[in-house]
């Protein structure tokens, strides 16, 4: 365990998470919500499950990325409220 | 086709690097039981790999590879895998899955090693199958331009 690395990933997890929800454009929303998962993978990583790391950073950063710019293809891509 | 779709760099730089992720999948799946990894997240990787080509070569060149008849034939013929494999221990005397009870080779370990990566095998190839469906169930047709923002 790296403290200080702890410290400044989880930092970031914490401002990407506000961001992803508080920002209008969608498709902005969905690019913060991808950094999110990477970072959440490094974070699953350095805390020594990399097999989990491993799933985040597939799923989390990859799939779900493309299919959420997929749906966002078919509707409008700003947030109403 | 979209301005992303015409770029030769994108084109090339997938046209080359496929072939890699799905090296690195099938990595992935086979080293399943002894280090990071396995048959899910090989099956996503690989399942990506695909999308991408999807992606950037058009959904109707991307269904010529993989056809949704492929589609519903692969992740039915991945859960048969997994089932028959399973059953495979029942029946020789065993619980579901106790990999050891089936008298392959001599040594139990030995037999429970390969039907672990059999196991795996059979969970990437439903994995693939149902990712690559959703892309193509959820992604726009293809007169619009797809993915054009990425």
């Amino acid at each position: 365990m790296i403290w200080i690395l702890d410290i400044t990933m989880l930092f970031f997890l914490v401002v990407c998470a506000i961001a992803a929800i508080s920002i209008k454009d969608l498709l902005s929303s969905i690019i913060i919500l991808s950094a999110y998962s990477l970072i959440m993978a490094i974070v699953w990583v350095e805390m020594h499950s990399v097999d989990v790391g491993f799933t985040e950073a597939a799923v989390g950063a990859g799939i779900t990325t493309v299919l959420f710019i997929a749906t966002l293809a078919r509707t409008e891509g700003r947030s109403e409220d | 086709m979209s301005r992303i779709q015409e770029s030769v760099i994108i084109r090339t730089v997938v046209r080359i690097t496929v072939p890699f992720i799905q090296l690195f999948a099938l990595y992935v799946i086979m080293h399943g039981a002894s280090g990071p990894g396995g048959g899910f997240q090989g099956g996503v990787i690989f399942g990506a790999a695909i999308i991408l080509y999807a992606m950037i070569f058009g959904i109707a060149e991307g269904k010529k590879k993989m056809s949704d008849a492929l589609d519903k034939i692969l992740a039915s013929t991945g859960l048969v895998i997994y089932a028959a494999t399973g059953l495979a221990c029942i029946i020789f005397g065993g619980m579901f899955l106790q990999y050891s009870a089936v008298p392959l080779l001599p040594d139990p370990a030995e037999v429970s090693k390969y039907l672990i990566d059999l196991v795996e095998i059979g969970i990437g190839i439903t994995v693939l199958a149902v990712m690559i469906s959703l892309f193509f169930d959820i992604s726009p047709p293809e007169s619009e331009p797809e993915g054009a923002e990425e």
